[in-house]
């Protein structure tokens, strides 16, 4: 633990800064439970609720069935009079049996019942793919519900963000899609201790930079900063912005540093096709259409299922090193 | 009601349960059953002139289900139904003036024109919903049900849902929770014997639908749902199981719509025959139930012709008031998607 400017600092992985979040939210409030698989007596299939079941109980920490369909539309109902359900997904590959309750019923509550019953509740969980786990388990989904109105969806980046954004979830009055890295579960990082909260619809300059400008969120936060310390070795400097939140999308922050940099390269963990990307162009063409050097490139999924094998997995993802060669498509300099 | 292969819908007999309820219970139940029955003539009216617009799916045939049920229930439980929910909305004290207005899509209605027919909505009375999607209401009433376990409330959740519903995965997945959770849920599932135009019987392998609590271990009654005072008895248990004891129930309503699924089908001639609602009609919850209040002198002609005369003037002070009421503002079309507006 460190001492810093503002309040102290402790170094936790993204995993425990999100346990730290939702303590800290259900000392807080006792409106607030935790459901899902696993969530209690085994710890969270990736412990992220380790400890809360002791802390806080059988009530407000409830194992669930396999049943994402029925645990997330009980979490809806909790919501509808009052509580602050956090319904975990083990994964959002699973989530998708429960689409139904996020998209027809969380999402839709306070439009038709004409701004009478609110929906305050946190679908959370990892997304993403990890290490060969196949097709099944490695989607990013984050495109699906930042298409829906009434929906949030925040996806962050670092441990810090995580705490923070999860905090300020947990408190919003809106249905929310938090959807966090699988791979960075591990990863370590500064985080604020105590009361720290991100706004949702904010994004972050992870790095400033003059040449390009690398718009990212959740695990490809890392590759972009790993693609920057490359680019910086060849003397390109690369602004990366961390989205944090896709919906709603701080345009403003993007359009600013495109409007310094005059490039930029979009990189996301899933497939192209419609994806988080298509909106980031979308607002940069029809808004900052003068500002731009090149077109904006985008590097995503291969647009395939997701391979078993170590080397086509590899093939698939998004990388460093693409990012690399699409800055320099940008930046009309030979790969 | 175990052994029985074939759903046991008490024909013919006009006798009702033991009612168990005095002259001024069976009048205010009348009126119920009739009100919503001119409101639903009134609104497929309106929707023939193109008064009322989208899907509109009326509960002629069902009353004495909503009527006897909810008046088994506190002001401070909660209601859920189907998108076949204007009857509901009625017997629980919706104003038949919001009801027809949302009908309408008026500024006026109880969802302020943005749910209609389909989802009708009045949370001060704790009617959560008209819900359009089969079965997606089901696991939302069990939250409601485990927000009142939470809390330590005694308040009970209900869930109304047509047959066509059992065969969904929600049904089986909050049966399953409600159960092992022990919530203060009743789980009402309306048996019309029709999903839209599909017999129960093409579409579940199991007739008597009571019978799927027990694969959960709750409780269950199949009840003779045009009998309002049958209806009101098992209410009356399950509800208090559920407030007593914190257990949900199944109750399987045997009853019968007159009218197509929607507006968009004729009552009879496709999936089955004039004869056999014609057959149905005999046992028409409002004659059982007017039946009964005659031969206990409770009513007689002059009387059911006075109170029907009060419904009927109010279902048409109703569409006076849909009528003359505002659309919503332009700028309601953006308001209400998140809680600050936007």
């Amino acid at each position: 633990m460190c001492s810093r400017e503002g309040g102290d600092m402790a170094v936790l992985t993204y995993r425990d800064a999100l346990n730290a979040a939702l303590r800290e939210e259900m000392t807080r409030d006792d409106r607030v439970f935790l459901m899902g698989e696993e969530v209690a007596e085994y710890d969270g299939a990736y412990k992220v609720s380790r400890g809360l079941l002791k802390e806080f109980g059988p009530l407000r920490v409830v194992d669930t069935p396999i049943a994402e369909l029925g645990f997330a539309g009980i979490g809806v109902g909790a919501a509808m009079v009052g509580l602050r359900p956090i319904i975990e997904f083990m994964t959002w590959n699973f989530a998708l049996l429960a689409i139904d309750q996020v998209v027809n019923s969380a999402a839709k509550m306070r439009y038709m019942s004409g701004g009478q019953v609110g929906c305050p509740i946190v679908f959370r969980g990892p997304g993403g793919s990890a290490l060969q786990l196949s097709s099944q388990h490695s989607q990013a989904f984050e495109s699906w519900y930042a298409h829906i109105p009434g929906l949030k969806v925040v996806a962050p980046g670092t441990p810090a963000d995580a705490k923070g954004l999860l905090k300020s979830a947990i408190r919003d009055d809106d249905p929310i899609v938090f959807i966090e890295g699988e791979m960075l579960y591990n990863v370590k990082g500064e985080v604020p201790e105590g009361e720290h909260l991100v706004p949702i619809g904010k994004a972050d300059v992870k790095r400033a930079g003059t040449d390009v400008t690398l718009v990212c969120h959740s695990k490809t936060v890392t590759v972009a900063l790993k693609a920057a310390d490359q680019l910086a070795e060849e003397g390109i400097s690369a602004e990366v912005v961390d989205l944090r939140t896709i919906r709603p999308l701080d345009t403003e922050t993007v359009l600013n540093s495109v409007g310094r940099t005059h490039r930029c390269v979009v990189v996301e963990e899933g497939w192209a096709f419609a994806g988080v990307g298509a909106q980031v162009v979308d607002e940069i063409q029809r808004r900052a259409f003068d500002e731009l050097d090149a077109p904006v490139l985008r590097v995503t999924a291969a647009d395939v299922p997701m391979p078993y094998n170590k080397l086509l997995e590899r093939a698939a993802k998004a990388d460093p090193a693409k990012v690399v060669a699409a800055v320099k498509r940008v930046l009309y300099l030979p790969g | 009601m175990a052994g029985s292969r074939a759903p046991t819908r008490a024909k013919g007999a006009l006798r009702p349960a033991d009612p168990g309820a005095g002259p001024e219970q069976c009048r205010s139940y009348l009126r119920q059953l009739r009100l919503i029955r001119r409101f639903e003539e009134k609104a497929g009216e309106a929707y023939s002139l193109g008064k009322i617009g989208g899907f509109c799916h009326l509960y002629i045939g069902q009353e004495a289900v909503a009527v006897g049920s909810i008046a088994a229930l506190r002001a401070d439980d909660y209601i859920t139904t189907s998108y076949r929910d204007h009857g509901h909305a009625l017997a629980r004290g919706l104003s038949s003036r919001s009801v027809m207005a949302e009908l309408y899509g008026k500024a006026t209605g109880c969802s302020h024109g943005k749910g209609g027919s389909m989802h009708l909505f009045d949370a001060s009375l704790g009617f959560l919903g008209g819900h359009g999607i089969v079965g997606g209401h089901i696991p939302l009433t069990a939250g409601m049900a485990f927000a009142a376990k939470y809390r330590k409330t005694d308040q009970v959740a209900v869930c109304y849902f047509g047959e066509a519903a059992v065969n969904i995965g929600s049904f089986h997945e909050t049966l399953n929770m409600a159960a092992l959770w022990k919530l203060p849920a009743v789980f009402i599932v309306e048996n019309n014997g029709y999903g839209m135009g599909t017999a129960l019987a093409r579409a579940s392998s199991l007739l008597d639908l009571a019978h799927r609590a027990y694969s959960y271990e709750m409780a269950e009654e199949v009840v003779d749902g045009q009998d309002v005072f049958a209806v009101r008895g098992a209410m009356d248990r399950a509800v208090g199981r559920a407030r007593l004891e914190s257990l949900p129930t199944l109750l399987e309503m045997r009853t019968y719509r007159y009218v197509g699924h929607s507006m968009s089908d004729a009552a009879h001639g496709t999936y089955r025959t004039k004869e056999e609602v014609e057959e149905y009609r005999q046992r028409d919850p409002i004659k059982v139930l007017q039946a009964h209040m005659k031969s206990g002198g409770m009513i007689d002609d002059a009387g059911i012709a006075a109170l029907d005369a009060e419904v009927v003037a109010e279902v048409e002070d109703a569409i006076t008031f849909a009528e003359e009421s505002p659309d919503p503002a332009p700028e309601e079309l953006w308001t209400d998607v998140l809680a600050g507006g936007r």
